[in-house]
């Protein structure tokens, strides 16, 4: 793994000038789409704009402080989808009629929330490696989450069972379970992967695990179908299903275990398929979407995603402007629908730029994960970067038609507090990761004393990653 | 690890690589069918989600847009709907548009290349999409006047113009309904309103009467007949025609009569004057025949006969038929058969002859206006045809002052002002006749051309609701 080298060099005034461009793209939107009303510039925007800029400037000091070698292009990024997204949500505000509840207001509350959370986790945590002891805890606090909405505080919304009452809202654990899970697997993989390499039988070219092994497989099997079965939450079960799968792989290098995975998957779904009428729906009105019985069927028909595809046409490629569409004519566009509304008025250039932006945050991502010297580090930024990923395709491919449309966030831009807190919190653990990714090996004191015992297995020399896959 | 890291991005990129190029098929490739697949409102939305430009007449909405609450963000409303249904039409999702709202739909969406500057403007200040707004050459005072003067329950049109510019001041008709029932967004509450309309004996939605509608005009059509006469040179102020009180129709064993209790048969002869002045038929008919039947013809298309054409509402051709036996055609002559007008169309020939001889082209616009008022666009007067010579504009204006004066279009009569006229009954079968007025005042310095139409109407009411209306509108445009 030594040899990613990083130069060491802080980059911190790089992500100062691009923190200045982020905000002028999030700043600017807010501005465009309030170009309609009678004073676009009412305390409300300077407000907004300014609270943000003011929390990318913390942000940006403490990182100057606590790590200096983060990653300068993460927050900018970040900042830049939070803001498009709150101009976005904003503009859909404006085409509701004037007795409805605005949305954007209680968004940019979160938006500070969630900021605060980040760099809360930022000054409490300071190197991702103490999260390592947290291991079981973390899983045991995941399962409650999880549980949580089934128990009486939980509320049903549209027929997914996944918010609880928090009295001033709603709130979605789950989002929070991504990263709890992805701690647990991470300190979990990390430490039992030899166990889990060594062990087991031998099928041809593919090493079989043994099946005490395939424990977590099985545990993360049960979770996503459980989610499911007990929530009817299609997205979240495809994405802590999809995190575990890439943190396995990433932790043993076997395909075999991706092919398991999927194995499990295509009985885990068929059997849905079978079993839960919601499932089949969205299969039906992703194949038969333009069947005029599938289209009219309420609920559980097409609508929504020929809806969407409407306004995403309507934008064609340079969009409608903001504020000049109409994608106030697709459901829920504020939220798991934002992509449709965005490419409708940026046009597809503009969600070119979007999925762009979160290539290179994924990219950094993995940038981090592949420069970090611990596996814990790599597993945790790996799992948590291909969520992100994956959260990104499962929406986007749904909203375009080349999969069926799940209800998810699109991370950072759609409406939804709790997404918007546990994904900030992610860009906290990010950063963090990338600190010590990034950060000269020579310098300062060694950080090992947040890790446990079996450190050696995770320095370079004896690095078994090497051997199984050379 | 890091093999498997640098795979898992890999994999990770072939998913965005996907979702590039859905986003690409569907907003590129895909977007042209989408966009006109048949549940894609969002056209329609565009369409009657503008705030569409008012129609204005004398400076007061007829027609507008105001903020509505729902998807669609405005609502059309009609001002005086049902006075100026025929005029607007109407602009409605569920059966599209008619009259102004269909013609001016460029200007009033103001999607027109003359508001191309302001659509710049537009687009780079995020501004609202505005429409011009059209304002009508109609004058309220006359166009109430006008439509008061039609019974309710009676079917008929006023058509008042000034024949120099061929600007058209009052056109009513009734029965008529209300646009803002077709303008609704629940299109199921249109629907039904459709339904009801439909049962409204005597209306259609789709047609402005007085542009539109097909109507036998009986003896007004002479004024078309002398025309001939005198353009073809074969007759002329002098010439005397025999004035049978029956003339017998070859080929046929009905007769064409006289009417019998007209000033007809005082004379044996008559000359076009008297001929005019007692509206007698069978002069007319024997003119029809020895000027022919393509003479006729001519003379009609040079009044603005069998064309369609737009001021800017469309208006339906005028028909005079051809390939005629002498029977029909001495029946045509006197404006029966199947010679069939536009209420427009005989106030087009009484506005050449007062305009001595030059027909102008109708017209209802007086001026496009940009959202910021600025005019976009003002009709200069046209010519239309050259109906006739002067001299015999100015001969039949004389023998049309003499049927105000002396003949069947007393009540016309106006103290002080000459008043040229023609009366006309048609006879139409199975129903009550037309009762016809056309003219126009003062003869010497034609100001007005008054063209009046009540269809099904017993000789007495339609007398009654003819002459003596031309007269009231005569005098409040004299008295403007």
């Amino acid at each position: 793994m030594s040899e990613v080298l990083t130069v060491p060099k802080s980059r911190r005034n790089v992500e100062a000038l691009l923190l200045v461009v982020a905000l002028t793209v999030a700043i600017g939107a807010n501005w465009l789409v309030g170009l309609d009303k009678e004073n676009p510039f009412d305390s409300a925007f300077w407000l907004q704009g300014g609270t943000l800029a003011a929390l990318a400037l913390i942000f940006h000091i403490l990182l100057r402080f606590r790590a200096k070698y983060a990653d300068p292009v993460i927050l900018p990024i970040v900042i830049a989808l939070n803001g498009i997204g709150l101009a976005m949500i904003y503009r859909l505000d404006l085409a509701l009629p004037a007795d409805a509840q605005p949305v954007a207001p209680s968004q940019f509350l979160w938006t500070t929330v969630a900021m605060g959370a980040s760099i809360a986790t930022l000054l409490v945590i300071r190197d991702h490696r103490m999260l390592r002891r947290f291991t079981y805890i973390s899983l045991i606090v995941s399962a409650v989450l999880l549980m949580l909405p089934l128990t009486p505080l939980g509320v049903e919304i549209n027929g997914a069972r996944i918010w609880i009452n928090v009295g001033v809202g709603t709130f979605q654990p789950g989002e929070v379970a991504k990263i709890t899970l992805a701690i647990f697997f991470a300190g979990y993989l990390s430490t039992n992967r030899d166990l889990i390499l060594l062990a087991g039988k031998k099928l041809g070219p593919l090493q079989l695990p043994r099946f005490r092994d395939l424990a977590p497989m099985v545990a993360a099997w049960l979770v996503s179908i459980g989610v499911l079965i007990f929530q009817r939450d299609l997205g979240s079960s495809i994405l802590f299903f999809g995190l575990f799968m890439a943190m396995i792989y990433v932790a043993t290098s076997r395909v075999s275990w991706v092919l398991i995975g999927l194995a499990m998957i295509a009985v885990g779904g068929y059997a849905a398929l079978q079993l839960f009428s919601h499932v089949a729906l969205r299969i039906d009105s992703w194949i038969n979407a333009f069947e005029p019985e599938v289209f009219n069927r309420n609920p559980g028909g097409s609508g929504q995603v020929v809806q969407g595809l409407f306004g995403l046409a309507n934008g064609g490629l340079v969009g409608t402007g903001l504020g000049q569409g109409r994608p106030d004519l697709v459901t829920y566009a504020n939220s798991d629908m934002i992509i449709t509304a965005l490419g409708e008025e940026l046009g597809l250039i503009g969600l070119f730029a979007i999925v762009l932006l979160y290539i290179l945050l994924i990219s950094r991502g993995f940038r981090a994960a592949l420069g970090t010297r611990d596996g814990f580090g790599k597993l945790l930024a790996c799992g948590l970067s291909f969520t992100i990923a994956l959260q990104c395709f499962v929406v986007i491919g749904g909203v375009t038609r080349l999969i069926p449309l799940t209800g998810l966030t699109t991370p950072f831009m759609s409406a939804g507090g709790s997404s918007l807190l546990a994904n900030w919190i992610i860009v906290a653990l990010l950063l963090l990761i990338s600190e010590t990714a990034r950060r000269p090996a020579v310098k300062g004191p060694v950080r090992e004393t947040f890790s446990e015992g079996k450190q050696n297995r995770n320095t370079p020399a004896t690095d078994p990653t090497r051997e199984v896959t050379a | 690890m890091n093999q498997a890291i640098r795979r898992s991005w890999i994999v990770a990129m072939s998913m965005f690589a996907l979702v590039l190029g859905s986003l690409t098929y569907v907003q590129f490739f895909e977007a042209n069918a989408l966009e006109n697949n048949d549940w894609n409102t969002r056209q329609i939305l565009q369409d009657y989600g503008k705030n569409r430009g008012a129609i204005l007449v004398d400076g007061r909405p007829i027609a507008e847009s105001v903020p509505s609450d729902d998807q669609f963000n405005y609502q059309r409303v009609y001002n005086e709907p049902e006075m100026y249904a025929h005029l607007t039409g109407f602009f409605s999702l569920v059966n599209g548009s008619t009259q102004l709202e269909n013609v001016m739909n460029e200007e009033l969406s103001g999607s027109s290349d003359d508001l191309f500057i302001d659509q710049m403007v537009r687009l780079f200040s995020g501004a609202q999409a505005q429409g011009a707004s059209v304002e009508l050459t109609i004058d309220p005072q006359l166009q109430q006047l006008a439509w008061d003067m039609i019974p309710e329950g009676q079917t008929g049109s006023i058509v008042v113009m000034e024949p120099a510019t061929g600007n058209v001041l009052a056109m009513a008709s009734k029965p008529s309904y209300d646009p803002n029932l077709l303008a609704a967004h629940d299109t199921s509450v249109v629907v039904q309103n459709i339904e009801q309309l439909a049962q409204v004996p005597g209306l259609s939605i789709y047609f402005n009467p007085a542009t539109q509608s097909l109507v036998a005009p009986g003896s007004v059509f002479k004024l078309v007949v002398a025309a001939a006469a005198l353009e073809t040179g074969q007759f002329d102020a002098e010439s005397t025609i025999p004035n049978p009180p029956v003339l017998d129709l070859p080929g046929t064993d009905v007769g064409l009569p006289n009417f019998t209790t007209g000033g007809c048969a005082a004379r044996d002869t008559a000359d076009l004057e008297f001929a005019l002045e007692q509206s007698c038929n069978t002069p007319f008919a024997q003119i029809a025949w020895e000027v022919g039947e393509q003479a006729v013809l001519e003379q009609a298309q040079e009044f603005g006969f069998g064309e369609r054409f737009f001021i800017p509402v469309e208006v339906a051709a005028s028909q005079f038929p051809t390939e005629l036996s002498e029977a029909q055609l001495a029946q045509s002559a006197i404006g029966q058969f199947s010679v069939a007008v536009t209420p427009l169309q005989m106030a087009m020939v009484s506005a050449a002859i007062a305009n001595d001889g030059v027909l102008m082209k109708p017209n209802l616009v007086k001026a496009v206006r940009a959202p910021d008022l600025s005019i976009i666009d003002e009709p200069e007067p046209e010519v239309f045809r050259e109906s006739l010579s002067a001299d015999n504009a100015n001969l039949i204006t004389e023998w049309m002052v003499n049927v105000v004066e002396n003949g069947t279009a007393q009540n016309a009569a106006v103290p002080g002002v000459e008043v040229a006229g023609k009366t006309g009954t048609a006879e139409v079968p199975e129903q009550g006749d037309n009762a016809w007025f056309t003219g126009f005042a003062p003869a010497d310095n034609p100001e007005v051309v008054v063209s009046i139409v009540m269809q099904d109407v017993d000789i007495a009411t339609g007398a009654q609701l003819t002459s003596p209306n031309a007269k009231r509108l005569i005098e409040a445009v004299l008295n403007r």
